[in-house]
């Protein structure tokens, strides 16, 4: 042990502590391409079957191999799956970076590291656990290619044994990872395992608090990636047409899609395909076709990230000018320009809401759950048809690509709504229509789809100037009657997007309103500022832009309202000003981060206690 | 004495239908544009050849060119989309419904600048689509300036000479895997009409790069795509002669040198050659015509390719049959099993 004194508060092995059970994080510290990706998944999904609520966050390099990565796994008791700021256990296997992560912890802190990083003698106030863990992977792994992935799994085994974790549940999730088809390499991983926890077992006297006890809190749920909840969500929306630019991190919702399309989206009979998917040259492409199919009466389908969103632009102002259905997907990292690839935000919210030039306005939906990727996919796509118009599903990084603990999908209750399209019987009937004609009143008109079976059928669709008869035109009633129409429309369309999730507080003078994935960190900071400062809050989630009725009465019903978000220039603080009186908009104050890191909830309390004077 | 005057019967063609079923709105082109000319050839063609016009779905990008779809078949569904991005619309009605013909108009701004990716792609994806290039080596709708097939030391109005070299819109077509290439001049009826018809019926994609003067911008005595010009130095590589499946009669081409081409629908193209020895189901002899061509100053015209057995983008993709955009819901949503099923792997 270290002689080292740097804290008082200096630990002795063996010295008892009052243990902490299910609440506390771990952070594995790797080199990126070294298959720690596996141990990690395995890990949390143990901790999961012994029931104890997970999260787990991937940090990774714009890289594919070499550059550091960190995955952090939380458990908690309480259900908070938020970023947690603090990293309780530390497993340090990057000698790049085991010295940055060792500093950074707080005191009582646990850390497994490979022996040689003698990382001991940084500190003394922490709890040590050397591993040599290349002496450890040789007699497990004779083929010596394959010990440097192998050597990350006995982390597994020695996390196991120090934190009480059930090395059945390790077995049960490395065996499920590696499914039956990979047998072998299950069998080969779970002896390195065992390796770890044999030696952890017969070398360590256990000094830090932290445990894993069972509970009976993840009953019945799933674990599943967010971009993977979206592509299932459109695969049981109807999706036919789906096109794509690759991108990080939007690529894996399409890679997801593209594997279910082909399980369950084939006849069995004809062997025929009931949907197309096309990688596209570009986003410029792959927004085009999303709206000729769609045009031509398709479920269409892009996704893509903010750089994808910006090269949208001028046909997404066509789409919403010309009345196109679509889906765009926007899977949002760090901007602006490249930015950080792989780290998360919410930062296309006003370039989105407000994209390309002119007058035009997009509505946006917001998930903040694997649960709602899904069922707003298949909200999304309804609403499209519904509207003429393209529909953003506006994920995040965070959310898409990490895994997150679900409850299992519930299976559409409505029948798919294809809006407003009138078939060859239909203008039998009518004699004839007017394509942008608001007949019903609610800015909507009424279309017809290429190869209707009928000589009145056709019109013709442009992004230039048209009035109801979709005529070309550069009157200025038509022109004004139009951009009416489309502003009536939008108005529509408040009352039908998914109204926000409201909690009132009796007595409440603050007022939080988040979004997507600052979901999590804001349920915890409401506990913190409540325990911590006897702040009582308030709360509104916001689930989708055009924003609803309840915005201004939640506003009105408070004295502050904090708007927390994941941004620099308080974009979604931003949208509401444009709406707001400007007695609300005195109301409004901002809490943002825009880090990369996921938020979390201290974050959150901080900058809150901070600007309530605490 | 009767008084009565019997009309003289109405033409129609094999659908029972009249060739005003064929026309579109009246032209707000400038008189005198090629590009009128070709909106011609194109209800002639659809008329002739008996296309359901309600079948049809067009589409082009924007300028002068992309005008003109609004000009011709007016019972059919159009799409005029953004600068250079038709074909990305294009191909998106095409997954939508397989069952409707498409056919695009594009000028050289469109396909040869801003499009250029857009209009790469399509060819390396042989959909299944007319996509002709309305080519008038310049941008008419922004008065005058060069575009990207404008040749080397041709002359603006205004006196400016290009000083780069051209994009030739067929030799490019044929590198990135086209099926069907061919180049026209919108003043020659005959040969326009023989090509427009076999692409309507080629079972992937086509390209027609029809040379269509500007009257207003490109016209004048130092430009290489005015009127004179192109009637000076139009050199026909070989005629063409279309003969439809239902209508095996009319063959205006003596026999002698010519090739006769099986389209899938079982019409025949039959192309003469003329004094030289050409092959149009080979690439490299189409290279080499077009590069001698454009040494010479020449501006080769006539089929310069073809191949009639390569897949087609629709093909490829296995969908069903019916068009995918209104696949009923029993075939596009899974059932409640199915979800089950994915929720249990999951847990």
């Amino acid at each position: 042990m270290s002689t080292t004194e740097v804290s008082p508060a200096a630990p002795r092995s063996g010295e008892f502590h009052h243990p902490v059970v299910n609440d506390f994080s771990i952070q594995v510290a790797t080199i990126n391409g070294s298959g720690s990706q596996t141990a990690n998944s395995v890990l949390m999904r143990a901790i999961f079957q012994m029931g104890v609520p997970v999260s787990g966050k991937n940090m990774f390099p714009s890289n594919i191999q070499g550059l550091p990565t960190w995955f952090t796994i939380r458990a908690s008791k309480h259900g908070y799956i938020g970023r947690k700021k603090e990293v309780d256990f530390l497993v340090a296997m990057n000698p790049e970076t085991a010295r940055e992560d060792v500093m950074k912890l707080d005191s009582g802190a646990a850390v497994v590291y490979d022996e040689p990083l003698k990382l001991d003698a940084l500190r003394s106030d922490l709890h040590f656990y050397p591993v040599p863990f290349d002496k450890l992977v040789g007699p497990v792994c004779p083929e010596a290619k394959l010990r440097k992935l192998v050597r990350n799994m006995i982390y597994d085994g020695i996390v196991a044994q120090l934190l009480s974790i059930d090395m059945e549940e390790i077995h049960k999730a490395l065996f499920k990872q590696f499914g039956k088809r990979k047998a072998k390499a299950a069998e080969l991983n779970w002896g390195a395992c065992q390796a770890g926890y044999d030696y952890a077992n017969k070398t360590f006297t256990k000094s830090d608090p932290y445990r894993v006890e069972r509970m009976n809190a993840t009953s019945g749920k799933i674990i599943i990636e967010g971009n993977s909840a979206a592509a299932l969500g459109c695969v049981f929306a109807g999706v036919t047409v789906v096109t794509w630019y690759p991108i990080t991190p939007s690529s894996s919702l399409v890679e997801a899609m593209i594997g279910y399309l082909k399980r369950f989206r084939i006849d069995k009979e004809t062997g025929k395909a009931t949907f197309a998917v096309v990688q596209a040259e570009d986003e410029l492409s792959a927004i085009g076709m999303v709206l000729g199919a769609g045009w031509a009466g398709a479920r269409s389908v892009t996704s893509t990230a903010g750089p994808g969103i910006s090269l949208m632009s001028e046909f997404v102002g066509l789409g919403y000018y010309a009345e196109i259905p679509g889906v765009i997907f926007d899977v949002q990292r760090v901007g602006p320009s490249t930015g950080l690839p792989t780290r998360t935000a919410q930062g296309d919210i006003i370039s989105t809401a407000l994209l390309s030039h002119g007058d035009t306005k997009h509505p946006m939906l917001f998930p903040c759950s694997p649960e709602e990727c899904f069922s707003m996919a298949i909200e999304a796509f309804d609403l499209a048809e519904h509207f003429q118009t393209p529909v953003f599903v506006m994920i995040d990084l965070d959310l898409g690509m990490n895994n997150w603990m679900a409850d299992p999908f519930e299976y559409p209750t409505q029948p798919i709504r294809r809006g407003k399209v009138l078939t060859a019987e239909d203008l039998n009937r009518l004699g004839g229509f007017a394509r942008y004609k608001d007949v019903d009143g609610d800015g909507i008109g009424y279309r017809t789809l290429p190869g209707t079976n009928h000589p009145h059928g056709s019109y013709f669709t442009r992004g230039s100037g048209h009035n109801e008869k979709a005529q070309y035109t550069e009157r200025e009633d038509d022109y004004v009657n139009n951009l009416d129409r489309l502003a009536r429309k939008f108005e529509t369309m408040r009352s039908h997007v998914p109204a926000p999730v409201v909690e009132y507080k009796a007595k409440a003078q603050v007022g939080l309103i988040a979004f997507g994935t600052s979901h999590h960190p804001v349920e915890e900071s409401r506990d913190q500022l409540r325990t911590e400062y006897g702040i009582e809050t308030s709360y509104l989630r916001l689930k989708a832009y055009p924003f609803n009725k309840e915005l201004p009465e939640f506003i009105h019903r408070h004295q502050r309202v904090y708007v927390i978000e994941q941004n620099r220039d308080a974009q979604m603080l931003g949208l509401m000003r444009l709406e707001c009186t400007a007695e609300e908009i005195a109301k409004l104050r901002s809490m943002r981060y825009y880090g990369g890191l996921p938020l979390d909830a201290r974050t959150v309390t901080d900058d809150i206690a901070g600007q309530e004077g605490k | 004495m009767s008084t009565t005057v019997t009309p003289p019967p109405k033409k129609l063609n094999r659908l029972g239908l009249e060739v005003l079923s064929y026309k579109g709105a009246k032209t707000t082109l400038c008189a005198g544009c090629g590009h009128n000319a070709i909106s011609e050839r194109v209800i002639e063609c659809f008329y002739e050849l008996g296309v359901q016009p309600w079948n049809v779905a067009k589409f082009s990008g924007i300028g002068c060119s992309s005008k003109s779809p609004a000009y011709f078949l007016g019972l059919s569904h159009g799409f005029n989309a953004v600068h250079g991005r038709m074909p990305s619309i294009a191909t998106g009605a095409m997954l939508a419904n397989r069952t409707v013909l498409g056919i695009g108009v594009a000028g050289d701004g469109d396909t040869a600048s801003i499009g250029m990716g857009q209009f790469m792609h399509l060819l390396r994806r042989n959909l299944p689509f007319v996509y002709i290039i309305e080519d008038n080596g310049v941008y008419g709708l922004t008065k005058g300036q060069f575009s990207a097939t404008a040749d080397l030391g041709s002359k603006l109005k205004t006196g400016v000479l290009n000083d780069l070299p051209p994009f030739d819109c067929c030799a490019l077509a044929l590198q990135c895997g086209a099926t069907f290439v061919a180049r026209s001049f919108s003043g020659d009826k005959r040969q326009l009409q023989a090509i427009l018809k076999a692409a309507i019926v080629h079972n992937g994609l086509s390209i027609i790069d029809v040379i269509s003067p500007c009257t207003t911008f490109n016209d004048h005595e130092g430009s290489t795509k005015s009127y004179s010009y192109i009637k000076e130095h139009d050199e026909v590589l070989n005629e063409v002669d279309f003969v439809p499946y239902y209508d095996d009669i009319s063959v205006d081409i003596p026999e002698g040198a010519v090739q006769e081409i099986t389209m899938h629908d079982g019409s025949k193209l039959r192309i003469k050659k003329l004094g030289r020895e050409y092959d149009p189901t080979n690439k490299f002899d189409a290279l080499k015509a077009l590069d001698e061509a454009g040494k010479k100053g020449e501006v080769l015209t006539g089929v310069f390719y073809i191949d009639t057995q390569k897949p087609n983008f629709m093909e490829m993709l296995h969908m069903e049959d019916a068009p995918l955009a209104t696949l009923p819901e029993s075939k596009t949503r899974p059932p409640k099993e199915v979800l089950d099923q994915v929720m249990e792997e999951l847990r």
